[in-house]
């Protein structure tokens, strides 16, 4: 059974920018907020909880974000586990609702990592504290952490880059259904095969696009939700978890993500066959094929397999990503929100050419952090029936 | 292609044995004397037994790639002249995991399970980096 049987998303918003050079990440934040109220019929003044995390917008960035909106909730939350804090927040507001501490809960994202030009998968942090000194001689990106897994992979399974380029080429199909979608040029396996290595074993249509954007998500009890302007999507199941080098015993193939999807599954009572659809967090084609392992939806070494053959496109058994994913719609430095708004259209029926036949049940997975440094995994299972 | 100029550590009082013997040009780990577990990186106490019976013992310097990448792009400082080279995870015979560079062959030459040893970089007569070369 669930923590929070009572706890609904009643509202979702993605914002449609992709390159926002004339807006600031707290101007995405508000008007993302705007959309995800507007969507569901609440108004500022209900929200009473409060939820953001960035990676440019500093530390206290719920407080910011606070002032911005001139709210003063009862409930604040700036959890950061990187890319998987807003699935995250989504848990935290469920159970934060179904404690009492608050009653109408807003998460919201807003970035120009894009327009900014950080420099996301390959500028190798330098953070000179004792703890990253460990790390920061030895030049490693974010592409070459996910880059180190993938070669384990490919070593311990034959894992092969044709196998990683098939979940490239399935999500730019989908984001050619997605009009938001910012790259939906059809590619082929040969067209990501011969695109230039960024870090061995990945190419560069391995890797997350880059993008500006944001999103907002409104969290409340059902009882509530009952009366709003959308049917409410239930928040049935819901884990966290973080990786680490486990004190000089990495394995680099386990990820968060089977202790943060184990947890979901159990509190659900839903079991991995029962899912209609995924949105998985795609920073890297690899992060796709181990996530779906570590979730339990193939065994270890089973990714390459589990991919083929259309298994993971619209119309096959478990799409994944039908909007595009972060590998082709958006990827605005962190992804989570996105994850959760698509699994929120998908069950609403909402999604129009890129729709999910019979969506009922839906598992959303971020990653936030580094694979092979240290990361995060949140889960969640989403329900449309309540 | 030149190589690369690793940026300085951040070092503090847990982790300045560990960069002195790397300025000896010796790998140092750190083992518990009450429960005998090998940890790093180097902290203040035993995260297996919560003791503060740690210990500092010169490791082999040998050990295996557990898993690397040639790195093609890295826009910061010390690296972006320096591609492609090659980070890894590397398996000491200790049985412990850290990551470094791979340095001493062609990039395309390392493979997963290939013997090397450590090898020390200076910096500047203050600091040096564990790096690993094949055996
Ligand atoms: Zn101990």
């Amino acid at each position: 059974m669930s923590i929070s049987p009572k706890t609904v998303i009643a509202g979702a918003y993605e914002h449609p920018t992709r390159w926002a050079p004339d807006k600031t990440p707290w101007q995405i934040m508000a008007e993302s907020a705007r959309g995800a109220l507007n969507d569901c019929g609440l108004e500022l003044s209900d929200v009473d909880g409060l939820f953001t995390a960035g990676i440019e917008i500093g530390s206290m960035a719920v407080m910011q974000l606070a002032e911005y909106l001139n709210l003063k909730p009862r409930y604040l939350d700036g959890t950061n586990l990187g890319g998987s804090s807003f699935v995250a927040h989504v848990a935290h507001a469920s159970a934060a609702i179904h404690a009492g501490l608050c009653s109408v809960a807003l998460i919201t994202y807003g970035s120009t990592a894009a327009s900014n030009a950080m420099a996301i998968g390959t500028g190798g942090g330098s953070g000179q504290d004792a703890a990253s000194g460990m790390i920061s001689p030895y030049g490693l990106t974010t592409v070459g952490g996910y880059a180190l897994c993938a070669q384990r992979h490919m070593e311990m399974y034959g894992t092969r880059s044709e196998d990683l380029a098939e979940i490239a080429v399935t999500t730019r199909r989908h984001a050619g259904l997605n009009p938001a979608a910012k790259m939906r040029t059809p590619i082929t396996i040969d067209d990501v095969l011969s695109s230039r290595i960024i870090s061995t074993p990945l190419h560069l249509l391995d890797c997350c696009i880059t993008s500006d954007g944001g999103g907002a998500l409104i969290i409340t009890s059902a009882e509530r939700a009952h009366d709003l302007k959308q049917k409410p999507v239930s928040v049935l199941g819901s884990g966290e978890a973080i990786w680490h080098p486990q004190i000089g015993n990495a394995d680099l193939l386990e990820l968060a993500a089977a202790q943060s999807g184990e947890q979901a599954f159990r509190q659900s009572g839903i079991t991995p066959s029962e899912i209609d659809f995924c949105t998985i967090y795609d920073s890297f084609t690899i992060t796709v094929l181990m996530t779906l392992e570590n979730l339990g939806f193939c065994k270890a070494g089973e990714g390459a397999s589990f991919v083929r053959d259309g298994r993971i496109g619209l119309g096959g058994e478990l799409p994944i990503n039908p909007d595009g994913g972060g590998l082709s719609s958006n990827h605005p430095g962190m992804r989570g929100v996105f994850l959760v708004i698509e699994a929120v259209r998908q069950l609403r029926g909402d999604c129009k050419g890129r729709q999910v036949d019979d969506a009922r049940l839906g598992l959303v997975h971020g990653t936030g952090g580094l694979l092979s440094a240290f990361h995060s995994g949140a889960t969640l299972i989403l329900g449309n029936e309540t | 292609m030149s190589e690369i100029e690793h940026p300085k550590p951040g070092i503090d009082w847990e982790t300045r044995a560990y960069w002195e013997g790397a300025k000896r040009h010796e790998l140092i780990l750190q083992r518990c004397s009450s429960c005998a577990a090998i940890q790093h990186r180097p902290r203040a106490l035993c995260v297996s037994c919560f003791a503060d019976t740690i210990e500092y013992f010169r490791a082999s310097g040998r050990g295996s790639v557990y898993s690397y990448t040639i790195t093609h792009q890295n826009q910061s400082p010390g690296f972006r002249n320096a591609t492609p080279y090659v980070l890894a995870w590397v398996e000491l015979e200790e049985g412990v995991r850290l990551l470094s560079n791979i340095v001493g062959c062609s990039p395309d030459k390392v493979r997963i399970g290939m013997p090397i040893e450590v090898d020390f970089a200076d910096i500047d007569g203050e600091v040096a980096i564990p790096r690993f070369r094949p055996r």
